[in-house]
């Protein structure tokens, strides 16, 4: 068994931001556990424009913003590990991981970080009846194969879902000379950036179909089309409107899960919205010791929060290795009206920074909406929002001295507002 | 000139093959697939039926009976999966207890052992997610579960090591009877046999109908199914039944050898024999029905959904045997459910007249039992670690849902009719099976199928050569 102060699951963006966190808040005694051969990953094969907007002031492809953390990582001389699978985590936090060269590698944890990002839903958790063809791609599979394994998936596509990957992957394939036929959505609006929508559908004339869904596939082989129908406001396609759309490739962009099985086996509580473990300020989970970020705690689409979000966790779990952690009432975060979920869901004033960011997204689109911290019956934030859209994360920031002001203050609750 | 050929190289014709592998024989078995178990056998509950469903007399009853009682040890000679999980029949109302007894009377009169009829609080005693409603149960301790793809693979694999020849993309096109041999006609040449074998699944009609005055006729039943992660696969331990009806055994509820929870079938009479879609219909009929006996049944956690095809022959029968009208051609026709249960017993009977028809001699170096592929999720941390001791690629992890190492797929791949495809890896490996099914691991997968199999990534098929996964760039179009 070897023992380490702090293990970190994961060497995507959270994982390095997370790593280098830890080490700039003075521990050194750290290791990034990483299944892949390189650091880096999904960011790997985003090889499109638009990351670090907010953390350089600079438009970086995926690879180059992650190289960034990379070569800090390398710098530090921060311990890793690739191509090293962590297979188990338990309570105690001991972790078990392997790897070709090192066999099977236990070691002991003081602190650990949960970054293991998530993972695409496959055509199953939709149940689109019809065959079980080739053809039949998630969007981040289809990526993977299109910018770092060299292939195309098809010439004729359609895509299912307006997430980001799949808007993404419109245009992609689009350069690479495929046909993207539609892209079919089946809520009113899309679950993907508005930026995306601009430049990725607009741009080259790829109609967007909000309200349909794919309700067959054919084709024994391979796929040979799909049939697309107009669902009502139920979701339930309508009668009448199905449309035979020919393609040999159908991509999925229906949702992201976070990757939890192990968080499961270390008996980490999972809030049933984010599918993410359940988190205090400190990003600290339910058991003490064991801190989530990234898209393992819930589903990002602007990386630079997942940077910032991981250098608190790994900021945290120095603390906590460090015994700084001090106990207190925790005053609950409620969603409601609209707001789906907040991470994090509790906050302890005593442990709080000066001032605590609340991330969450909206259940619905709303146009020209309040959004509202109440601070028990009072309300204390009304800001005025445009749109709030499910595809886009919103964020509250919560002042440290709101508490002092406040010494009795049960909950906060944040919501979507008419006026 | 072959002294046997079996058409089929699914559960049953594989059966056959590996009981008259045992024999010093020149055997072959051909299939129109890339890849044995590529039809019926590959897409049914899995379930090892203890035999109360069969009429009485019935070559039904006969093999189910048979095969139920062989499972156990066989499944320990192929090193697969198999658990006597026991199951229940579920009733509903007290008017329905009759129609469980007297399932219980056809099963005793079958020879089915323990059969017990329990009450509601016997029956949620032992299942608590079971609906409230259910009156009564019919318990069979003896009723199993098992992987049907490695049932059929390992036979197969026994056969092959014992020197049965596996001609696959091999069609059959025609037969023609000779005086004392068959030409097979197929899209690979022509072959003679001294011995034809009809286990044409769906197609054994047409086999048949070329050769014998006897008229078969299969009707395709088909039967939809949706299965779930496995982390919900304990929310029942025993298989759960409804009452059967005209069509069938009704929609169950079943773990599944490696911890899944399967849920269906559905039974509706198709015209086209290669139809294996799913259906909106089909798929909400099978979860409204399970949920008649199971409370909750999680949505959320679906992973795939598939159909599989009985072959219904008009009399409701199993046709096995020899042709009246046709001598050395033999039926194994008409095989629907409980034909996986039943594949076993129908090699032994069917393997036994025709080694004795040909005074067939054993071998002295026939080897009966196999080793699987390793399956490393399943192993202890310490079992773990020495295997990646001896041999590194073990420590390389290619699906992750299922743990599925480089070494496994290996395997999968150079051993005995070995994996071509990437669904044959994910039959021998489960490589693929798992919930993001091979959303992470399938271009790994193409990649190593590629490698060892000195193809081009771009020849990489899910099942078969009309089924490629990619293509190359091509901006000639721009
Ligand atoms: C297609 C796509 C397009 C995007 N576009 C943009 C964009 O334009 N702009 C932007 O700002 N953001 C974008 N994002 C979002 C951003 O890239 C992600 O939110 C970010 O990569 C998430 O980081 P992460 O570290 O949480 O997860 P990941 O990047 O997924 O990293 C998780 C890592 O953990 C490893 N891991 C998981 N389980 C284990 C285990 N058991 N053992 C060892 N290692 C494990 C994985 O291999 C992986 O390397 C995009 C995301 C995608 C998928
Ligand atoms: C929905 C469903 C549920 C079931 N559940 C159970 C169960 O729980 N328990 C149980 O015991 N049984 C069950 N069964 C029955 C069982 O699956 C079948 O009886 C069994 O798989 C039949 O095996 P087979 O080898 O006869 O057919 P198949 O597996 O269909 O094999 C026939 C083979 O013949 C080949 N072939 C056909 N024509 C030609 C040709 N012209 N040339 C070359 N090759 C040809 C095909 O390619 C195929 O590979 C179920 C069946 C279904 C459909």
């Amino acid at each position: 068994m070897i023992n380490r102060d702090i293990v970190i699951i994961g060497g995507g963006p959270a994982g390095l931001a997370a790593a280098i966190s830890c080490y700039e808040n003075g521990n050194k005694d750290i290791i990034i556990l990483e299944r892949d051969n390189s650091l880096g990953g999904i960011l790997n094969q985003c090889i499109h424009n638009g990351f670090g907007l907010h953390t350089f002031k600079e438009e970086l492809t995926g690879p180059e913003y992650a190289a960034r953390y990379i070569s800090q990582v390398h710098a530090l001389g921060i311990d890793y590990r690739l191509n090293t699978m962590v297979i188990d985590i338990n309570k105690d936090k001991v972790i078990s991981s392997i790897n070709e060269t090192d066999g099977l590698m236990q070691i002991q944890a003081k602190a650990v970080i949960l970054t293991m990002g998530c993972r695409e839903r496959s055509r199953g958790a939709l149940n689109i009846p019809g065959y079980r063809p080739a053809g039949i791609f998630s969007a981040g599979t289809a990526q993977r194969y299109v910018n770092i394994e060299g292939y195309m998936p098809g010439r004729q596509i359609v895509i299912l879902g307006s997430g980001d990957i799949g808007l993404i992957m419109a245009r992609r394939l689009t350069l690479e000379g495929a046909l993207v036929k539609m892209v079919c959505e089946i809520m009113p609006y899309s679950g993907g950036l508005k930026r995306n929508i601009v430049q990725c559908l607009d741009d080259y004339n790829i109609p967007l179909r909000l309200n349909h869904t794919v309700t067959k596939i054919y084709g024994k082989e391979r796929v040979t089309g799909v049939m697309v129908s107009e669902v009502d406001e139920n979701r339930q396609p309508i009668l009448g409107t199905e449309e035979y759309v020919e393609c040999d490739t159908l991509l999925l962009s229906v949702g992201l899960i976070p990757e939890n099985e192990l968080s499961r086996k270390a008996l980490v509580k999972i809030n049933a919205k984010t599918q993410g473990p359940e988190v205090d300020e400190c990003l600290s989970t339910s058991i003490p010791g064991i801190f989530a970020a990234g898209n393992v705690l819930h589903v990002h689409d602007l990386v630079d929060y997942v940077s910032m979000e991981a250098a608190l966790a790994g900021k945290n779990a120095v603390k906590y290795v460090n015994g700084l952690f001090k106990p207190g009432f925790s005053i609950i975060i409620e969603a409601k009206n609209g707001v789906r979920y907040t991470v994090p869901g509790t906050i302890n004033p005593n442990n709080a920074e000066d001032i605590t960011v609340v991330r969450f997204r909206t259940g619905d689109v709303y146009r020209d909406a309040y959004l509202s911290v109440y601070l028990d019956d009072e309300r204390v934030t009304h800001l005025k929002k445009r749109i709030l859209t499910p595809g886009e994360m919103e964020q509250i920031i919560i002042p440290k001295k709101w508490f002092a002001e406040r010494p009795n203050l049960q909950k906060i609750t944040i919501m979507v507002e008419k006026e | 000139m072959y002294d046997i050929v079996i058409i089929g190289a699914g559960v049953v014709g594989s059966s056959i093959a590996r009981v008259l592998s045992k024999y010093d024989l020149k055997i072959a078995v051909m299939d129109k697939e890339a890849d044995i178990c590529e039809q019926t056998s590959k897409a049914n509950s899995g379930i090892v039926h203890s035999g109360y469903d069969a009429h009485v007399g019935s070559m039904k009853a006969k093999m189910n009976l048979r095969g139920s009682k062989m499972m156990e040890s066989l499944c320990k000679d192929l090193d697969i999966p198999y658990r006597r999980n026991g199951s229940l029949v579920l009733a509903f109302s007290k008017t329905d207890l009759p129609k469980l007894e007297a399932l219980k009377d056809q099963g005793d009169a079958n020879g089915v052992e323990g059969l017990q009829i329990l009450s509601t609080e016997e029956v949620l005693l032992m299942e608590p997610n079971l609906s409230n409603e259910v009156t009564n149960a019919l318990y069979a301790p003896t009723g199993g579960i098992v992987d049907p793809f490695k049932l059929t693979i390992a036979q197969a694999e026994v056969a092959c090591q014992n020197g049965v020849e596996f001609k696959l993309k091999t069609k059959v096109i025609d037969v023609e009877k000779h005086d004392d041999y068959f030409i097979i006609f197929t899209d690979k040449g022509e072959f003679k046999t001294r011995i034809l074998v009809n286990a044409a699944g769906v197609y054994a009609d047409d086999v048949n109908n070329q050769l014998s005055a006897y008229k078969l006729k299969i009707t395709p039943r088909k039967g939809e199914y949706c299965l779930f992660d496995k982390q919900v696969g304990n929310i029942v331990d025993k298989t759960i039944f409804q009452l059967p009806t005209a069509l069938g055994k009704g929609v169950l509820v079943t773990p599944t050898p490696d911890g899944n929870l399967l849920v269906g079938p559905t039974a509706n009479d198709i015209i086209d024999k290669d139809d294996i879609s799913t259906t909106a219909e089909g798929l909400k009929s099978v979860i409204d029905r399970a949920r008649k006996s199971v409370k909750q049944i999680p949505m959320g956690f679906v992973i795939t959904a598939f159909a599989g095809l009985r072959a219904t022959e008009q009399n409701g029968d199993f046709v096995i045997g020899e042709a009246i009208d046709v001598p050395n051609f033999f039926n194994a026709a008409g095989i629907e459910s409980p034909g996986l249960t039943s594949a076993p017993a129908i090699g032994e009977y069917l393997g036994a007249m025709i080694a004795n028809r040909l005074n067939a001699i054993e071998k002295s170096d026939y080897i009966k039992t196999r080793t699987d592929t390793v399956r490393f999720e399943s192993l202890s941390l310490a079992d773990k670690a020495n295997l990646i001791k001896e041999n590194p690629e073990y420590g390389k992890i290619i699906c992750r849902c299922e743990l599925v190492t480089l070494a496994q797929i290996k395997d999968a791949i150079h051993r005995p009719l070995g994996a071509k495809t990437i669904d044959g890896i994910k039959r021998r490996t489960r490589a693929g099976a798992g919930r993001c099914q091979g959303g992470f691991c399938s271009p790994r997968v193409i990649e190593i199928l590629a490698k060892e199999l000195h193809l081009d990534p771009r020849e990489v098929a899910k099942s078969d050569s009309n089924s490629v996964m990619l293509i190359e760039f091509d901006k000639d179009s721009l």
